[in-house]
């Protein structure tokens, strides 16, 4: 199965490690993601307020471009691409005035046709999570992990539809199924404080401090995040929470394909970790994982 | 507090323009305080986002014209996914956002030569352009 995808800016760069794992495991698993030409920005907002069309030209264009190019799904990997794409495509089907504004002003046809899909649905609806089961070479087993949702990949679940609301299981299935133990964690739908990062850094801070001290709490071993901006703030405000609090005790947090490659085989020394501010190979070497 | 309120003031059109933008009905809100507590951000905040809306309702327009908590709101959307009446408030501090920002001399509230070298190489674009958005004027 192929099926077109949509990486995203900083699945190029700051983020390549989610995209090469992303891509090796559908290898492995026998889907093909299929790199959409010429793809832009998706303008990494979707825009909250009815009279801001342009921020939705770009993203409109990149499902307008999967339709003509025959795809019927557009698959990603970054929350903040999903959300995006998902919640333009719902007002591209559910508004027909701002729908012909935009589609007017970037010259192409376009009805909300293509059906956006994060790839953990490829795993769970395609796939299924009890073949992936099966395709695990060495099971995660001993590893606690906190299964971190945060905010673009459920809500508004209305639009989203991924999973519910205040209790999603897709993530913790997805762990499960590579022999890993999923922790009971409250905190997994809290957001991370986002973009207020480069801009009221303490709002980032004091949100990824409890998080990850809610994770820590419940036992987990390390964080699985979709989502390249809570990976950032979830890592890299790890030291300034140990300034602030010296007893708080670090986590690593990962990609959640850097498990799955895991599980699937490949190196860990191929997985891009040198990145993390937390180093996640001590603790897998721990776990014989590494 | 005496707070006098008067028909010119609900109506005002600064109000009818935020209700405009961003498409929510402030009349909706019963003032449970269910956004307030789910709240990430209300640490920072100025006014919970509550009092947002009941500002918005009374009229208040100076109260949350300049507000801080509008600044601070990460869209996370908690509040809207938890509101008993779907109030999306996330929209409404965007639609606050956003009539700041189209002000003819409105200021950029982040400075991109306030980061460093290496906080820029770590963060990822999509910090950077979602954080542009929501702070850059238009």
């Amino acid at each position: 199965m192929k099926y077109p995808y949509f990486p995203g800016c900083t699945l190029y760069t700051k983020a390549k490690k989610l995209d090469d794992a992303g891509r090796e495991c559908s290898r492995r698993l026998g889907f093909e993601l299929d790199e959409l030409p010429d793809w832009t920005c998706c303008g990494a907002t979707f825009p909250l307020v009815n009279d801001y069309h342009i921020a939705m030209s770009g993203p409109t264009r990149i499902l307008a471009d999967t339709k003509d190019q025959g795809g019927s799904q557009l698959v990603t990997l970054c929350s903040v691409c999903f959300n995006v794409l998902k919640r333009t495509n719902v007002v591209m089907r559910t508004d027909e005035e701002r729908r012909q504004k935009i589609t007017d002003f970037i010259e192409r046809d376009y009805h909300g046709e293509v059906e956006v899909l994060h790839y953990l649905q490829v795993l769970r609806d395609e796939i299924g999570f009890e073949q992936l089961r099966e395709k695990v070479v060495k099971p995660l087993t001993d590893l606690k992990v906190a299964c971190y949702y945060g905010c673009l990949l459920l809500r508004p679940v209305k639009e989203i539809g991924l999973d519910v609301m205040e209790n999603p299981t897709i993530f913790e299935d997805f762990v499960r199924a590579l022999g890993a133990e999923p922790v009971d964690f409250p905190y997994k739908i809290e957001c991370c404080g986002a973009f207020q990062v480069v801009h009221s850094m303490e709002t980032a801070t004091r949100c990824s401090r409890d998080i990850l001290a809610n994770a820590r709490l419940n036992g987990a071993d390390l964080v699985i995040t979709t989502c390249p901006l809570c990976h950032f703030n979830l890592d890299d405000r790890q030291p300034e929470i140990r300034k602030g609090d010296p007893r708080f005790q670090t986590v690593p947090v990962l990609y959640f394909t850097q498990l799955l490659a895991l599980a699937l085989g490949l190196d860990a020394a191929e997985l891009g970790f040198e990145r993390n501010l937390i180093d996640p190979l001590p603790l897998l070497r721990e776990k014989g994982l590494a | 507090m005496k707070t006098r309120i008067s028909r010119e003031q609900v109506q005002d059109d600064f109000i009818n323009k935020v209700a405009e933008i961003s498409g929510e009905n402030f009349f909706n809100c019963y003032q449970c305080g269910n956004c307030s507590a789910g709240c990430p951000s209300v640490d920072e905040m100025d006014l919970l986002p509550s009092q947002v809306v009941r500002y918005l309702q009374l009229g208040l327009a100076d109260e949350v014209k300049n507000c801080r908590s509008m600044w601070v709101c990460a869209a996370c959307t908690m509040c809207h996914a938890r509101c008993p009446k779907g109030v999306d408030i996330s929209r409404i501090m965007d639609a606050l956002r956003m009539l700041n920002l189209r002000e003819p001399k409105a200021a950029a509230r982040v400075d991109v030569t306030d980061f460093t070298p290496e906080y820029l190489e770590r963060a990822p674009q999509i910090a950077m352009i979602s954080g542009y958005r929501k702070f850059l004027p238009l």
